[in-house]
């Protein structure tokens, strides 16, 4: 079995979290009521960048859809990943390819080869766990609706 | 520190039970630096923009909207409530049975079937023998102590097995991993009503429950100054196994809406805050809150005390000639021993009871005698309790009911609390004495 907490080690998310500006999301759908249409619509309203990776689109959240992360003109902070666990190691030669800093695969899209790929290739990689969530757990408000952060801290941080 | 600014990583860290007591689901105030958590006392919230407000109502992002569905300060509780039992979150409703009900209701529909321990408290009785048989779902009692009668139960259409970790007021210590393993067999969840243990002596989802229940009103709170109630999820159960369309279904109450699909771990408590909570509409009150966290800051105190107590009292009462049956799961010789070593090495809770000598005259007349401990329907008080459940609590069962939920005519449930324990057994001597006076004059009289 896959060890996943070396893929969801606290500081390296939040060391992502913190640092990345463009988030290419591969999978992202352009139906609202999907997972990754609400991740897509989340980032957007956090400041990311957001770059739909779907081939049977051409427009979603009003950016450029492209094919494949291979066709994306500009530099990718994060690859997140809203594919099948086996279509992981296909994006994670392409996320090596690109450069991308990390590639962020969400719940359930575990790869043990994929991840290899990616970590080989000096892309950070972190599995199972949803950029949504992480983000609000540290930047954002998931404890306004009572969800268990797991935060201990009495440092005051900034207004949100 | 500026917003352009990185923050002060967090380090990964299993902190102890007693600092997630006080710190867990608060942070300082952002805007004041308030250190206690403050009481937001407001109906609702003002949008930054119409695009931010219909953000929040999509669900897209966390925002507060009304506080029937969410507050800042209860959300606090929440949260440490849902991180001291090591689940994905918590909703808070205005009572433990309001918090009940919002479980069940969100997980049901009518024509399901309910598979439940006959040892309850006697509201949770009433509520699922009255009012789910009016919602149309089914209800099968089984004793909690039977591995194959929780098996033999299970129907076509069962959706939940529910007990308490320590039953109400019999004592019976529910076999969690075991009653766990034979639901998740049948792709069920396990409801567990958690009041008794608390997360201190106790923490269900670490044994396989999926849904922990608390009256607040009990040992959360401790001071017996609010009403309130609190569900948490583990957010581990797969409820989009094809038994639970109206969790994993697209919701018409929620513009189609699949929960579990679209938030995965948090998909239930989305659907119990979202839907059930708005639309039953028992939302805990700020205040309240706030009053329970004064409580869960000496949760793990108030716990090790209560427990000394109790053991004290247990066997105070043991060895007593007008008492007998004596529950109390933490004694030497209770049945439930190798269960509470399993499961409540810390202790097992407070709340037990015992049969007086005398049948219902002796246990009214020991309460009559008794003047430190507090005649009233409670527990969990930091004050000592007592009561006579046949005559109260469990008066609406019929003797069978009262059997199997362990309690007889001479019953007596006592909620041992933080005082003086040598007081607690003099005042109960006093109580002793009347029961014998009384009798003796009856032996007397022709």
């Amino acid at each position: 079995m896959t060890d996943l907490a070396r893929y969801q080690d606290r500081l390296t998310i939040q060391r992502v979290l913190h640092t990345a500006k463009t988030i290419a999301i591969v999978g992202l759908s352009n139906t609202e009521l999907r997972a990754s249409y609400f991740v897509g619509y989340y980032l957007r309203r956090h400041g990311y960048r957001v770059i739909p990776v779907n081939p049977r689109e051409s427009e979603i959240l009003g950016q450029k859809c492209y094919a494949s992360l291979l066709d994306v003109p500009e530099p990718v902070d994060v690859v997140n990943v809203f594919r099948a666990p086996d279509a992981l190691p296909g994006v994670a030669r392409d996320a090596v390819a690109i450069g991308a800093g990390a590639l962020w695969c969400q719940f359930g899209v575990i790869n043990e080869e994929g991840a290899r790929i990616a970590e080989d290739g000096g892309v950070t990689v972190i599995m199972d766990r949803c950029l949504k969530v992480e983000h609000a757990r540290y930047v954002g408000r998931m404890h306004w609706l009572g969800f268990n952060t797991q935060r201990i801290t009495s440092v005051r941080a900034g207004l949100q | 520190m500026t917003s352009d600014q990185i923050p002060r990583a967090e380090q990964a860290r299993d902190f102890g039970f007693e600092t997630r007591q006080l710190h867990a689901g608060q942070r300082p105030d952002p805007n004041t630096g308030a250190r206690a958590v403050p009481i937001f006392q407001t109906t609702s919230y003002v949008f930054e923009d119409p695009e931010s407000a219909a953000a929040y109502f999509n669900l897209q992002e966390y925002g507060n909207t009304y506080s029937r569905i969410m507050n800042p300060t209860v959300a606090v509780f929440e949260e440490r409530v849902a991180n001291l039992e090591g689940g994905a979150g918590g909703v808070a409703f205005a009572s433990g049975i309001a918090a009940q009900a919002g479980a069940l209701f969100t997980l049901l529909q009518p024509g399901d079937h309910v598979v439940s321990s006959s040892a309850l408290y006697g509201g949770s009785v009433n509520q699922f023998k009255h009012w789910l048989r009016k919602m149309n779902v089914e209800l099968t009692w089984v004793n909690p102590d039977d591995p194959d009668a929780w098996r033999q139960a299970v129907r076509a259409n069962t959706k939940a097995f529910f007990g308490e970790t320590i039953g109400n007021p019999g004592g019976n210590v529910l076999d969690i991993e075991t009653v766990a393993a034979i639901a998740h067999a049948h792709e069920l969840p396990l409801i567990v009503d958690n009041t008794f243990a608390t997360p201190y002596l106790c923490r269900p989802i670490e044994w396989g429950a999926d849904i922990v229940i608390h009256s607040a009103t009990k040992f959360i709170g401790g001071h017996g100054t609010s009403i309130g109630g609190v569900v948490t999820e583990a957010g581990t159960f797969d409820w989009s196994n094809g038994r639970f369309p109206v969790v994993a279904d697209p919701s018409p109450a929620y513009h189609g809406l699949q929960f579990h699909e679209t938030f995965g771990t948090y998909g239930y408590l989305m659907k119990l805050r979202a839907e059930t909570l708005r639309d039953l509409g028992a939302a805990m009150s700020p205040f309240n809150a706030f009053l329970f966290l004064q409580g869960l800051e000496t949760l793990s105190l108030r716990m090790e005390r209560h427990v000394e107590n109790a053991r004290a009292v247990a066997a105070f009462l043991e060895s007593h000639p007008l008492a007998s049956n004596v529950t109390y799961p933490g004694l030497p010789s209770s049945r439930y021993r190798p269960l509470v070593e399993k499961y409540l090495p810390g202790g097992a809770g407070a709340v037990f009871s015992f049969d007086c000598a005398g049948g219902r005259e002796g246990g009214q007349d020991l309460i009559r005698g008794l003047t430190l401990w507090s005649h009233l329907a409670n527990v969990g008080d930091a004050k000592s309790l007592v009561i006579h459940p046949a005559s109260t609590t469990h008066r609406q069962l019929g003797d069978d009911e009262l059997r199997a939920a362990g309690v007889g005519p001479g019953t007596v449930r006592l909620s041992v609390g933080t005082e003086s324990v040598e007081d607690l057994i003099w005042d109960l001597q006093q109580g002793f004495a009347l029961v014998a006076a009384t009798a003796g004059r009856k032996v007397a009289a022709p």
